[in-house]
C-alpha cells in the first residue's frame, strides 16, 4: 500500500512553506517536497519580506526569524550616467514594532521557515525533485519523486514550484513563458562591515535602507536594479526582461559589473568582498500571466502562479498570502470530502478577491507597456537628469527663463503632443 | 575583493554536481544553421552555453537552474529539467 498524505506541498519556498504551515497547524497530513538540499538552497530574492503577510502566519516573528535590518528608508533614483535624481521616504515609525518590511537572506530564513512547518507537524523531505503529478481520470491523486519507488498520493497536491513551474505546464495550467513575461535577475552579496554600511547609507543600529535604480542601471532596458542593506552585508542586484536581454544582446553579469562601477555606486560597494552570485527568474508577466490555479485535486501559489507585483517589488508577501488561501481552502475541502475542482475553486475566489489579484489586475498593462515603449526609461530617466541639473545650477539666469527653457528642451526633443501622449500612456498603465 | 568577471563570481559559488546534464541541446545542427546570434552564449548567467565551432558545449556544472535558456532559446532547442533531487546549485546566502 503506498503512502497516502492529505497534502502534497512542491517546494519549501514561502507559499509551500505557508501552506504546509497553516495545513499541518490544523491537523492535516503534510509532506513538504523541497529539491534543494536544504530549503532556500534554490532560492533567491532581492532581498525584502514584508512583515503583514508573514506576521498572519506567524505573529511577533522578527523575535525569533533570521532577519537582517528593519528598513527605515526607501529611496528611489533615476539614474543617468554621471548624475542621478532621487526621492525617498525616511521615516522612524518603520524601526519599531510593528514594523513595514525587513532585509532578509533566504538561504536563512526559508530553513527557519520550513522548521516553523516541520514543528507544526509537517513532514519536509529535502533532495528530492518531483518529476510529474500522477493524474487519474482528470484528478491529480500525488506525484512522482526521483526516488527509488517514488510515488506519494494524496487528496490535494500544491503546486509551489516557483517561477518555471514544469508541474503547472505538465498539467496544461499554462503554456510556456514567453521572454517578455520573465525579467532575468543577477545579485551579488558583498560583504561590508556593519560601521561601513552605517555611515555609507546614514543609519544607526538595526536600521536598513532600501534604493531602487531606474534607468542607467539597466542601461534604458526595462527593468530595474537595487541595493539593499543587510546587517554586515549589500544586496546589489540588476534585471531585466529576458525580451530585452535578448534584444539588446546584454550579458546580465556584465550589467551587473557596469552597475557596480557606475560613479553613482562604487562609493557605496568600495572596500566590499564578494560573497555569493545569484542568478534567478522573476515572474513578471503580472495579471494576463496567472495560469488556471485550481483543478481537480490540486492549486497552485507563489511564483508558480506568477503572483509578484513587479512595480512594487512583492512577491513573497504574494506567496505567503497565496499559500495561507491555499490552505484555508484544503481545510475546507478537507472537511467536506470534496477535493473537486469547483471545492478547489474556492482558492481562486479568495485570491482573486484579494489584494493580490487586484494589485495585479491594477498594474495589468504595466509591463507591457513599458516593454513596448521603452523610451521612459531610456529617454525621460536623462531628461529629467539634465532638467535638474539645469534647474540647480546657478549660472546668473533668471528661474523663469530657466523653467522656460527646460520646458522648451523636453518638448522640443519630442514634440509636445508626444510628450503628453508619452505621460498619458504611462498614466494609464499605473493609475 | 569585489568581483569584476563571471568566472570569479561562478568561483563563489557551491554545486554539488550531478555525473549527468540536466540541459539537453536537442539538436546541434539548429544552433550551427539557424541562429547566427547564439543567444544562449549571451543571455545565460551563468556562461553554461559556449558556441564551440561545430556544437554548443553546456557546462551544466555551473547552471544556477534559472530557466532562461529554456525559455529564451529561440528554436525551443533546449531540454531543460532539474537535477537529482539535492544536486545542482547550493546557495547559502540569498
Amino acid at each position: 500500500m503506498p503512502e497516502k498524505f492529505d497534502v502534497i506541498i512542491v517546494g519549501a519556498g514561502p507559499a509551500g512553506t505557508s501552506c504546509a504551515f497553516v495545513c499541518a497547524k490544523n491537523g492535516l497530513n503534510v509532506l513538504l517536497i523541497e529539491r534543494g538540499e536544504y530549503p532556500g538552497s534554490k532560492n533567491v530574492m532581492g532581498g525584502v519580506l514584508y512583515r503583514k503577510q508573514m506576521e498572519e502566519l506567524i505573529p511577533e516573528f522578527w523575535k525569533e526569524a533570521p532577519l537582517e535590518r528593519p528598513v527605515i528608508e526607501q529611496r528611489f533614483w533615476m539614474m543617468d550616467k554621471e548624475s542621478v535624481v532621487q526621492f525617498g521616504y525616511k521615516g522612524l515609525e518603520w524601526g519599531q514594532e510593528p514594523y513595514n518590511n525587513f532585509t532578509v537572506l533566504r538561504a536563512q530564513f526559508d530553513q527557519w521557515f520550513a522548521q516553523k512547518a516541520v514543528e507544526a507537524g509537517a513532514l519536509l523531505v529535502n533532495e528530492t525533485v518531483v518529476t510529474e503529478c500522477l493524474v487519474e481520470d482528470g484528478k491529480v491523486v500525488g506525484v512522482r519523486t526521483d526516488r527509488p519507488d517514488g510515488d506519494v498520493f494524496a487528496d490535494v497536491v500544491v503546486l509551489a514550484d516557483g517561477v518555471n513551474s514544469l508541474l503547472g505546464k505538465q498539467l496544461g495550467f499554462h503554456k510556456e513563458f514567453r521572454p517578455d513575461e520573465v525579467a532575468l535577475t543577477v545579485m551579488e552579496v558583498i560583504n561590508l562591515s556593519k560601521d561601513k554600511i552605517n555611515e555609507r547609507f546614514n543609519l544607526s543600529e538595526n536600521q536598513g535602507c532600501t534604493i531602487e535604480i531606474f534607468g542607467d542601471s539597466t542601461k534604458g532596458n526595462l527593468g530595474t536594479a537595487f541595493l539593499y542593506t543587510n546587517k554586515d552585508s549589500l544586496n546589489i542586484g540588476v534585471g531585466t526582461t529576458l525580451s530585452s536581454m535578448i534584444k539588446a544582446k546584454l550579458k546580465p553579469y556584465e550589467l551587473l559589473d557596469y552597475l557596480k562601477t557606475h560613479p553613482m555606486v562604487k562609493p557605496f560597494l568600495e572596500g566590499g568582498e564578494s560573497a555569493e552570485y545569484l542568478a534567478h527568474l522573476i515572474p513578471e508577466g503580472g495579471y494576463r500571466s496567472v495560469p488556471k490555479v485550481a483543478g481537480n485535486g490540486v492549486v497552485v501559489v507563489g511564483d508558480a502562479a506568477q503572483l509578484v507585483n513587479a512595480i512594487h517589488r512583492e512577491g513573497s508577501n504574494m506567496a505567503m498570502a497565496s499559500g495561507k488561501m491555499a490552505a484555508e481552502t484544503i481545510i475546507l475541502a478537507k472537511h467536506e470530502g470534496d477535493f473537486s475542482e469547483s471545492s478547489l475553486n474556492r482558492y481562486r475566489e479568495e485570491l482573486y478577491g484579494s489584494f493580490i489579484m487586484k494589485d495585479l489586475e491594477k498594474y495589468k498593462d504595466a509591463t507591457h507597456v513599458f516593454e513596448k515603449y521603452p523610451q521612459y526609461l531610456r529617454d525621460y530617466v536623462p531628461m529629467v537628469n539634465r532638467a535638474a541639473s539645469k534647474f540647480f545650477t546657478v549660472d546668473g539666469t533668471p528661474k523663469k527663463d530657466k523653467q522656460k527653457e527646460i520646458m522648451r528642451s523636453v518638448t522640443g526633443e519630442k514634440g509636445t503632443i508626444r510628450v503628453l501622449k508619452d505621460i498619458y500612456r504611462a498614466w494609464k498603465a499605473v493609475k | 575583493m569585489s568581483t569584476n568577471n563571471i568566472e570569479e563570481k561562478q568561483y563563489l559559488l557551491r554545486f554539488k554536481c550531478d555525473t549527468k546534464s540536466h540541459l539537453t541541446v536537442l539538436d546541434h545542427d539548429i544552433c550551427m544553421t539557424q541562429c547566427p546570434d547564439k543567444l544562449c552564449t549571451v543571455f545565460c548567467p551563468a556562461e553554461v552555453y559556449k558556441w564551440e565551432g561545430l556544437r554548443m558545449q553546456v557546462g551544466y556544472e555551473g547552471c544556477h537552474e534559472c530557466g532562461s535558456c529554456r525559455i529564451g532559446c529561440p528554436y525551443q532547442n533546449i531540454k531543460w529539467e532539474y537535477p537529482k533531487g539535492g544536486h545542482g546549485i547550493v546557495f547559502r546566502l540569498a
